[in-house]
This record gives structure tokens, sequence and C-alpha cells, in this order.
């Protein structure tokens, strides 16, 4: 039985390349990279340790393989060797591995520091951010900062899940969250960053393809969190720019409540902020799916 | 010989009448303070919570592979409208599995059932330094055990914010059923679950460092011994600080403090009191909760050297540095906690130091990993259900080690992080790595427990399902790339749409992997009452646990043992026979062999 249980542990070999195989054949894997450089960058990160760590899982699955069949206690004619160890195997064994992951470590910075640390600069100054994204339970709520470029000002835009940007341009969003922990995530442009209530986080991406992508929340926000899914609407500039003209033109017809309330909490000489009735109820049993890309906002205008 | 405590020879003396004085059923099985008996009443207990907490795990599963479709058996106690799971019954349902799994099952069976009942027998001692601390450290399981099972019939259902239960979602109870009550009595329930494991672990501390046979030196410990020595350490700094965090948002709670809730939040339209930080909870959490990985996988590391070095005939590979890995898995493990948090919100320079230790704690698990292999190279390996699951631990934790790496590198993590990825990658460490272990030594010292063996045959047919099930069960989600964690229905995201078929192959592989358990609960209690009685050492181990009777009585060892050297020598030139018990004197009439590595 000996061989029998060594091919069992050798198939953990085949099975674990098959489905990455199957996986990069079937395209259930990497969704669609539309985003630039630094999106490009961790795909290319992934696969490197991917191959490295494949490596590593193919020799050392085989090399137990190996052993298992060839020392099977039934077959193997030879004492057992009587060796509690060998010093040069362990030097080695330390030493190769942390290198390699020393060298893993220092490869990847590059990425990270420009995913998150090097804030996008326009003109030479700090770039203003290209929109307000503020998590709630369970949505996201959208604010640009109209014709002035400045967020918390009377010309602000807003929006509900319908999230606009410029292909090819850097965006800026500032992120924040109204309840509870949110997850800002753009799995098809590698971007993810938890909503922290009480802090005011940027985050930055450059899509570089025109088309609707999905903004699912990645951090557990409560029972409506597998539903809390904005869209991301890539277009040209043109059409990015009218849109915004578009909003303008509906929100000076009609404010909705919760906007108006959200523009009075931030210019802070207005009084005091008021409880509003909001559109959405709190917690309510939702065991069919429906789909909340269309706001209440857009509702209320029509 | 000089390592012999005073305390130790005086606990000797007023045990030397043990097995005269009788004791009443009560007090022999129920409020023991035999460290067998707390060790098997842990073991039974955490046994029945694995049960529930893979039922939990199979009730999410269907949720995902068959969204809002009734649930067998599940679907009368969660039923929405048209007999589906509510979207709040399945975070209720996720939440549960994992913190049972958790506190419930693979901290207290390592630390409680094999800890408790592997020490004082390994070491050569008669009991534990503290044996009614012990006892106490089971009963303070059961308001544990009560508190979270009652919780899911509290009004709101039980604890719905994951097991991290991050704040603010956790602290405030408006933001979801299960925070109503449910996460109120899953604190109160942790508490309890750190008071037990913290008097566990100082027992444990006491009982290695003070109550060791004669001869036994600490080089000289089995490495279970030394896995479970550096997690009681492990348990005693990390413990307080999850305490305190618990604490702080009990009073968040019931006493409206503001810890972990900043200023200005409307929940549910309502305004709360502020004044703290979200992060502050998650960097409390994580500071327990990843050194808590390591209390979750050490002890399993240690019993699958015993097992390995023993069913390969040979002493284990690099003695020392095995020792030295776990305890640089240990000292590492305590600075790398901000890597759960690495798109938090925390500052992103802080994220790259987190990265490199990281990235530095692969390294002692991949030496333990080589010397394993070591082991294994010249031996004369059998097959027996023990070594497959030992085996399988090792073919695993590779995987599990490896995927590991893809999370430390800061870039890869903001997209995989909160994905299945992750998913794959601590369940491979946690199921297929400790789990195995576990199981492997369930089936290793059984004879010991209850004087009886498994069977051999339904022992291998319970390996064959378990590793091939597990397996289609957690490598597929590896390939599931971004499909975001704790979704109850992953349709809403267009892109993931077309992951559906396989989410619904490891469903039905997660069936599977829990059907074919119940050869494993059938042998179990089988062999307990009809197994074949086996002597005093059915392996032909040199652990000092194998010189005592099977099962022991009261006080352990029927002799006092003396120790002559460390528990590995297998097919030592000093012997014909291929095992050398650590307690047998050596011959006159041979050379003795260095017990020192090799050059």
């Amino acid at each position: 039985m000996g061989k029998f249980w060594s091919i069992l542990f050798l198939c953990v070999t085949f099975f674990g390349v098959g489905t990455f195989m199957f996986g990069a054949a079937t395209g259930v894997w990497l969704p669609e990279n539309v985003g630039s450089e630094t999106a490009y960058s961790i795909d290319h990160l992934f696969k490197f340790i991917l191959v490295l760590t494949g490596i590593v899982f193919i020799g050392t699955e085989v090399t137990l393989f190996y052993f298992l069949w060839r020392y099977d206690g039934k077959t193997n004619q030879q004492p057992a060797k009587f060796s509690h160890g060998s010093h040069t195997l362990e030097i080695c064994w330390t030493i190769v591995p942390a290198a390699t992951l020393l060298f893993i470590a220092i490869y990847q910075l590059n990425t990270w520091a420009a995913a998150k640390m090097r804030t996008p600069m326009a003109n030479g100054y700090d770039m203003a951010p290209t929109v307000e994204v503020t998590g709630r339970q369970f949505e996201w709520r959208l604010r640009y900062p109209g014709d002035d470029g400045i967020l918390g000002t009377k010309d602000d835009l807003f929006d509900v899940n319908d999230l606009h940007v410029p292909v090819g341009e850097e965006v800026l969003v500032s992120l924040k969250s109204m309840d509870v922990l949110h997850g800002f995530y753009l799995p098809n442009l590698r971007v993810k960053q938890d909503a922290v209530p009480g802090m005011k986080i940027p985050v930055w991406f450059r899509p570089m393809k025109e088309g609707e992508y999905d903004i699912p929340c990645s951090q557990l926000c409560g029972w409506g969190h597998y539903k809390m899914t904005g869209r991301l609407v890539v277009e040209s500039r043109a059409a990015y720019e009218k849109y915004l003209a578009d909003l303008k033109v509906r929100q000076n017809s009609v404010v909705p409540p919760w906007a108006a309330q959200q523009a009075a909490e931030s210019i802070p000489a207005q009084g005091t902020p008021e409880q509003t009735a909001s559109a959405e109820s709190g917690a309510t049993s939702a065991g069919t799916s429906s789909n909340n890309t269309t706001s209440s906002l857009a509702n209320t205008n029509r | 010989m000089s390592s012999i405590s005073v305390g130790s020879q005086a606990h000797d003396l007023s045990h030397a009448g043990g097995h005269a004085h009788t004791q009443s059923f009560l007090s022999k099985y129920i409020f023991s303070k035999d460290h067998k008996v707390i060790g098997i009443q842990f073991l039974f207990s955490t046994l029945i919570w694995f049960l529930i907490g893979g039922l939990l795990a199979l009730a999410v599963r269907w949720q995902i592979a068959w969204p809002w479709t009734k649930v067998p058996i599940l679907n009368h106690l969660y039923a929405a409208e048209g007999g589906q799971m509510s979207p709040e019954a399945y975070t209720m349902l996720f939440t549960m599995h994992a913190s049972v799994m958790i506190f419930l099952v693979i901290i207290p069976i390592l630390a409680g059932a094999f800890g408790n009942f592997l020490i004082p027998l390994m070491i050569g001692a008669d009991d534990m330094a503290f044996p009614t601390l012990n006892m106490l450290s089971y009963w303070f399981m059961w308001p544990a055990f009560i508190l979270l099972a009652a919780s899911f019939f509290v009004e709101g259902g039980a604890a719905s914010f994951g097991w991290t239960s991050y704040a603010p979602g956790s602290s405030n109870s408006m933001t979801a059923p299960g925070s109503l009550n449910g996460q109120t009595l899953w604190l109160m329930a942790l508490i309890c679950v750190g008071i037990s494991s913290m008097m566990g672990s100082v027992n444990y501390m006491t009982t290695i460092i003070q109550m060791r046979a004669p001869g036994m030196t600490m080089f000289r410990l089995p490495l279970t011994i030394w896995a479970m020595f550096i997690t009681a350490i492990l348990q005693a700094f990390a413990l307080p600080v999850l305490t305190a965090a618990l604490s702080m948002q009990l009073m968040d709670r019931l006493l409206g403090t503001g810890f972990f809730t900043p200023e200005g939040l409307t929940i549910n339209n309502q305004a709360v009191a502020g004044g703290g930080q979200p992060l502050l909870w998650q960097h409390l959490f994580w500071f327990y909760s990843h050194p808590a990985v390591y209390i979750m996988i050490l002890p399993a590391m240690g019993m699958v050297s015993d097992i390995i070095a023993c069913f390969a005939r040979k002493p284990i590979f690099g003695y020392k540095p095995m020792v030295y890995a776990i305890a640089g898995i240990a000292g590492l493990g305590f600075i790398v906690w901000g890597h759960h948090m690495f798109v938090s919100g925390m500052n992103p320079a802080l994220g790259m130091t987190f990265m490199v230790s990281t990235m530095m704690i692969a390294l002692p698990s991949a030496i333990k990993v080589f010397n394993w292999l070591g082991t294994l190279w010249g031996g004369k390996i059998q097959f027996t259900t023990p070594m497959l699951f030992a085996v399988g631990f090792v073919s695993m934790f590779i995987i599990g080690g490896l995927s590991g790496i893809f999370m430390a590198a800061t870039p890869i993590d903001i997209f995989i992080h909160d994905t299945y990825f992750i998913v794959a990658h601590f369940h491979y460490v946690l199921f297929a790595g400790t789990v195995m272990g576990v199981f492997g030594a369930i089936y290793f010292w059984f004879p010991k427990m209850f004087g009886r063996k498994m069977n051999e045959f339904w022992g291998k047919v319970h390996f064959f399902f378990t590793f091939i099930a597990l397996n289609c069960v957690f490598f597929p989600m590896h390939i599931l790339m971004g499909q975001p964690r704790r979704y109850a229905d992953t349709w809403h995201v267009s892109v993931f749409r077309h992951y559906q078929p396989v989410n619904e192959f490891i469903t039905i592989s997660a069936i599977v992997l829990v059907s074919s358990q119940i050869t494993f609960i059938i042998n179990f209690f089988y062999s307990i009452f009809f197994g074949p009685r086996v002597g005093r050492n059915p392996w032909h181990a040199n652990g000092l646990e194998w010189q005592a009777p099977s099962p022991p009585g009261h006080g352990n060892f029927d002799f006092q043992p003396v120790v002559y050297r460390g528990p590995y020598e297998y097919n030592s030139p000093e012997v014909d026979e291929d095992f050398y018990p650590q307690n047998q004197p050596p011959p006159k009439d041979r050379p003795l062999v260095s017990e020192e590595m090799g050059h």
C-alpha cells in the first residue's frame, strides 16, 4: 500500500498545477485588467510569485513523493539511516529561502509605494480629489466637486452608486464612511481600500479602457454587504463632462433631502444637522436579488 | 538528574498511594483533577463543536453555491420568506462557523485536549503542577459553550460581524441584527475562553519547567512539548491584549463608551456617541489573533514531528533547528499582525515594515518543512493511519505556507485581501494543516487514551476521502481571484458571475468532506468500547508516555521514569530493536552514539 499512498501524495502536485491551468484556460482566474502600470505590476508580481512558489511547490511535493516511494519500509531493504541532521544542509536551506524572501520583499516595494504612498500630483501640487466616495449601509454615495473644483462647496454634485470617471486620466478618490467599515474595491483596476468612519483616505487609479465595471464592497458591513455594489463608468472626457452637466441640471431642479443634509453638514457656518428620513431603511430582510444600481436620487428626479 | 525539583518530589510522595483511595464517579469523571480525564473532556467537547462548526460551514457553502434556494434541514431554523436563507442568517452562520472553529475547536483541542493529556505523560510527571487550576480551565469553557449556543436564540440572532468583529459594526447595536444582543454574548464567551486558555498556559509553563522527570533536560523534550511550551508562552503574552480589547468593546456596547466609534457617525439614521478609532480594535484584535494563528498550528507541528519520526523509524532531522524554528515563528509572530491591515487605512509606510517581518516568518516554516522531508529521507516508512495524516499535514502545509507569501506581498494583498484566495490560504493552514495533524494525533495517541486501538482500515478510508475532498474544496478557491468573501450572493458582481460553476463544485466537495467524517465518528466510538486492546507501546515509540500503562492510572507511571536520551533515537546502533525508549538504560557492552547533529 505504500506505493498507493505515495502516488496519492504525488497527485497533489498534478491537481495543484492542473487547477491553475484550468483557471487560465477557462478564464476563471484574474479578472480583466483595465488599470495603469500599477495595476499591471500587481498582476506581474502575482504571476512572478506564482512561478516562484510553483517551483518550490512542485519541488517539495515531488521530493515528498519520492521519499515516500523510495523509503517505503516494506520494500526498502537498507537499514534506516541513523542521522540526526546536517549543519551544512540546515545552513543552506536557511540562507537560500531567506535571501529569496528578502528579494521578494524589496522587489515589490516600488509597486506598493506607487499604489498607496505616492499621492498623484497635478502641476507640481497635490492633486485635488476628483470625487468623494462615502460608504453607507448599503450604497456608495458620491460627491463631485462641481464647477469650482473644490469639495465641500455649494455647487457640489451628488449621485449614488454610479461613479463616472474619464478614461486615461488619474482619478483621486477621497474615501469616507458614514457608519461602519466598508471596502472600496475595483476588481478590474486592482484597487482596494477600506473606508473607515472618522478617516478620509485617498485612493487613486487610472482606468485605461472605457466600459462599465463593478464597485463591490470588500469589507463586511452588515447583512446587505453582498449587494452593496456600485457601477464604475469609464468614459471619454467629453462623455464625462456631459454626465456632470446633466447631473447639475438634474440636481438644480430637485435637491433630495439627504444631499441637502450632507451639503449642510460640510459647511460649518450653517445650523445644526437635523436627522432626516432617509430613502433607505435599515435592517430589513431581503431575500430577493434587487439591483441597487439605479439610485433613489435618480428616481426622485424623474 | 539534578533537574528534578523539590516541588516535584513532594508531589510524587503525596501521590504515592494514589491508586489506593477510591473516588466517586463525579470526582473521577466529571469534576476530575486528573490531567488525562480533563484532556479527554476537552477532546469530547471540542469534537462535538467541530461537528457543529462543520455543519455551519455546509450551510454557508450551500448558500454560496445555490443562493436563495432551500437549505436542507437548516431552513426550518432560519427560514425567511419562501424557505430561503435570509442574508442576516448568512452573515450569522459564517461568523459563528469561524468563531466556533477557532475558539471552541482548534485552540482548545490542541492546548486543552492534547496539551493536557500529553504534557505530564511525555515529561514523566504524575500530573500537572496545578490540578485544580487545570480543572477550572476546562469548566471555564462551559460558560463559553452555553453563551455561544444561546446566542443563536436571542433577539436578532448570533453575532454577525465576522469572527474578527470589526468595530464600529460590532460595537454599535443598530448596525446589524446580530449586533443587537448576539455580539454581547459573543464577547462574554470569548472572555471565558481567554480565561480558560490563560489558566491552561500558566499551568503548562510551570509543569514543563518544574516537573520534568530526572534526566529530562530541555533538549531531550519531544517537539510536541516544545511546541506546547512555546504556545503557552504565546498565549500568556498575547491574551491580555485580547481580553482588554474584548472588555473595551463590551463597554462600548453596554456602558456607552466610544473606544472604537469615531465622532459624528450616523448609524441606521441615528447619531451615535464617539471619540474613538475603529482601527484601534483591529490593532488590538490582531495583536492577539495573529499569534493565535501560531497557537493554532505550532502544537500540530510538534505532534506531527513526533508521528513522522516514529513511523519513519528514524531520528528527527535537525532537532535543534526545529526547536529554534518554533521559537522563531513565535517571536516573529508578535510583530506581523499588521499584515491583516494592509488596506485598512493604516499608514502605508507601516505596511512596508510589516511586509518584511511577514516575509521573514515564512523562513522558519520552510525550515520545518525541509526537516520533515529530511526525516523521511532514508527511513523505513510505515504507512499507518497516523502517519498518513502526518504526511498529509506536511503536504498541505506546503500549500498553505506558500500561498501566504502572496498576501505578505503588500501590492498583491491589495487585490486579494478579503477575497477567496485568503479563504483558501487559511483553510489550507487550519483545516488541511492543523485538523489533519489533530486527526493524526487522535489515531496515534488513542491507544494511550483508551487502551484500545482504532481500526486501521477505516482510518485509512477516512484519510483517503478527507484528503481528496479537502483538496477539491480548498484548492479551487485559489483561482477564484478577486471573488469577495462573506458574500451571500456573488451574482451582484457581474465580473465574478462565471465563477459560479466552480463554487458549486466546491460545495459538492464540501458535502463529501463532511460526510466522510462519519467513518471517523463511528470508528472513534466503536473503538473506545470494542477496539482491540493494546499494551503499553503499540507503535514501538520512544516517548515516555508509551512506558506508562494504557490507559495510565491516576498518577500516570507505576515506576519513577529516569531519562537517558532524546525521544527520537529510532534505529540506534546501540540497541538491536529499531526503537530505544527514553528511559531504557544504555547498554554496557556497546559504544555510545553521540546525540549531536552530524556535519
